[in-house]
């Protein structure tokens, strides 16, 4: 695994979202270090989608901020931001057309990542036999693995995960244990939204 | 830059595929161009000269064809976000999917173009006119339509309110493009394809900040 960029830590302050005309939340305030992964929860509609995307850089708040800092250098910019996510949200960004390996390796160039070797990283995902299949055969939780794999291939320091859980068996639900743990260890961050009981050490947010 | 690369690879990639818009686009070009002259009549001098005017609206109209998926398709699959969060820039992002939809559309049906002349009865001297500004033209198609594309990205049959945008801004390049021709027809010199050319420049130009600023738009909603 290549080196991580490294973000010290990722802080919100004060974030309000407001979606169609009506306030999601206000006064979400968190800090996040090196290491450290934050467990987002909250009924349906209480916005952790929403905030995973305000720390994304992909929705501008309606008021308070989000940076993350490398050092000396502090990111407040959103898509100044969007350089150190590593991104899992609940659609799957897989193309019909294009088969498991061809995904991957787009990513890979699209990402300029070049640490881990995508039939290896297949075959830890469990997709070598699909590997040559076109993404319109693999089943829900298939593409969620192949997801898996391109988080980890992207090789970025902070993870937003948006119920990462979904669709996937026991196995695979221990192999996202494991990628966030070695992640983690390596000194990444991550914000996992999510309603399932996580089996991970982590601070905890409840959205309302 | 390989990263934009990439992206214009996966796009190019997608339209040639089995289901992609690429061999659509060109059905559609040929079968609206065969299908003038059952309407028409097929009296000869009569399509030789309308044949320029026939050929350049069925290129647009199937430009328009796979407009609408241009972005749409990667805003609802959830790549669109992953594009947001990658190195490449919205107007990089823009400017690589532009390109793939002209390489996919516009230059095919232009090839293509001379054998529907050749239907159309466009006396030959006038074939590399046609060739040309539609070599030409066509980029304007893609631009333009894919800053319609990136404002109608969120909007449910986005599809229907996009060729009510982009149709009346490519009217100066259906004016320029089947002029050319004309003026070829009938030995002026009238420099149309000039303006066709300063016209597709400048849409070219444009496009990829403005569809960019569509995109931004359109996410952040």
């Amino acid at each position: 695994m290549g080196a991580l960029p490294p973000v010290i830590f990722v802080e919100a302050e004060r974030l309000a979202c407001v979606r169609g005309g009506r306030p999601v939340f206000r006064d979400v305030s968190f800090r996040l270090e090196r290491g450290q992964a934050l467990v987002v929860e909250g009924p349906n509609g209480s916005g952790k989608t929403s905030l995973l995307r305000l720390i994304a850089g992909l929705l501008a708040p309606a008021d308070g901020t989000v940076s993350f800092s490398s050092g000396a250098a502090r990111a407040d910019d959103g898509e100044e931001r969007g350089r150190f996510v590593g991104w899992l949200g609940h659609n799957d960004a897989s193309k019909p057309q294009l088969t498991a390996a061809e995904s991957l390796r787009f990513f890979a160039r699209l990402y300029d990542a070049t640490g881990d070797s995508i039939p290896a990283l297949l075959e830890t995902v469990g997709l070598s036999r699909a590997a040559a299949l076109p993404c319109q055969y693999l089943s829900a939780g298939q593409k969620r693995r192949l997801g898996l794999a391109r988080l980890k291939l992207c090789g970025r320091p902070v993870w937003l995960l948006d119920e990462p859980l979904a669709s996937l068996d026991s196995a695979g639900k221990s192999l996202l244990l494991d990628f966030v743990r070695e992640h983690l260890a390596a000194g990444g961050l991550a914000v996992i939204a999510t309603h399932d009981p996580l089996d991970l050490e982590a601070a905890r947010l409840q959205l309302t | 830059m390989s990263a934009f690369v990439a992206l214009l690879a996966r796009d190019v990639r997608l339209a040639t595929r089995a289901g992609g818009s690429a061999m659509l686009a060109l059905a559609f070009f040929a079968a609206v161009a065969t299908l003038v002259p059952f309407g028409i009549g097929s009296e000869p001098k009569l399509l030789a000269r309308v044949a320029a005017g026939i050929v350049w609206i069925a290129a647009v109209l199937a430009g328009l064809l796979a407009l609408d998926r241009l972005f749409q398709a990667d805003y609802e699959d959830g790549s669109l976000d992953l594009l947001a969060l990658s190195p490449v820039s919205f107007e990089g992002i823009a400017a690589a999917k532009i390109a793939a939809h002209w390489l996919t559309t516009g230059l095919p049906l232009t090839i293509l173009s001379p054998l529907l002349a050749l239907l159309l009865n466009l006396p030959t001297k006038a074939y590399i006119t046609l060739f040309v500004s539609l070599l030409v033209g066509t980029s304007a198609i893609s631009a333009i339509g894919g800053v319609a594309a990136a404002l109608t990205l969120s909007i449910r049959r986005g599809g229907l309110l996009l060729p009510l945008l982009v149709l009346p801004l490519l009217t100066p390049a259906l004016i320029f493009g089947a002029g050319a021709v004309l003026a070829k027809l009938d030995r002026i010199e009238n420099g149309a394809i000039w303006f066709l050319a300063a016209f597709s420049a400048v849409a070219v130009l444009l496009s990829p900040f403005l569809t960019a600023a569509a995109l931004r738009f359109n996410l952040a909603e």
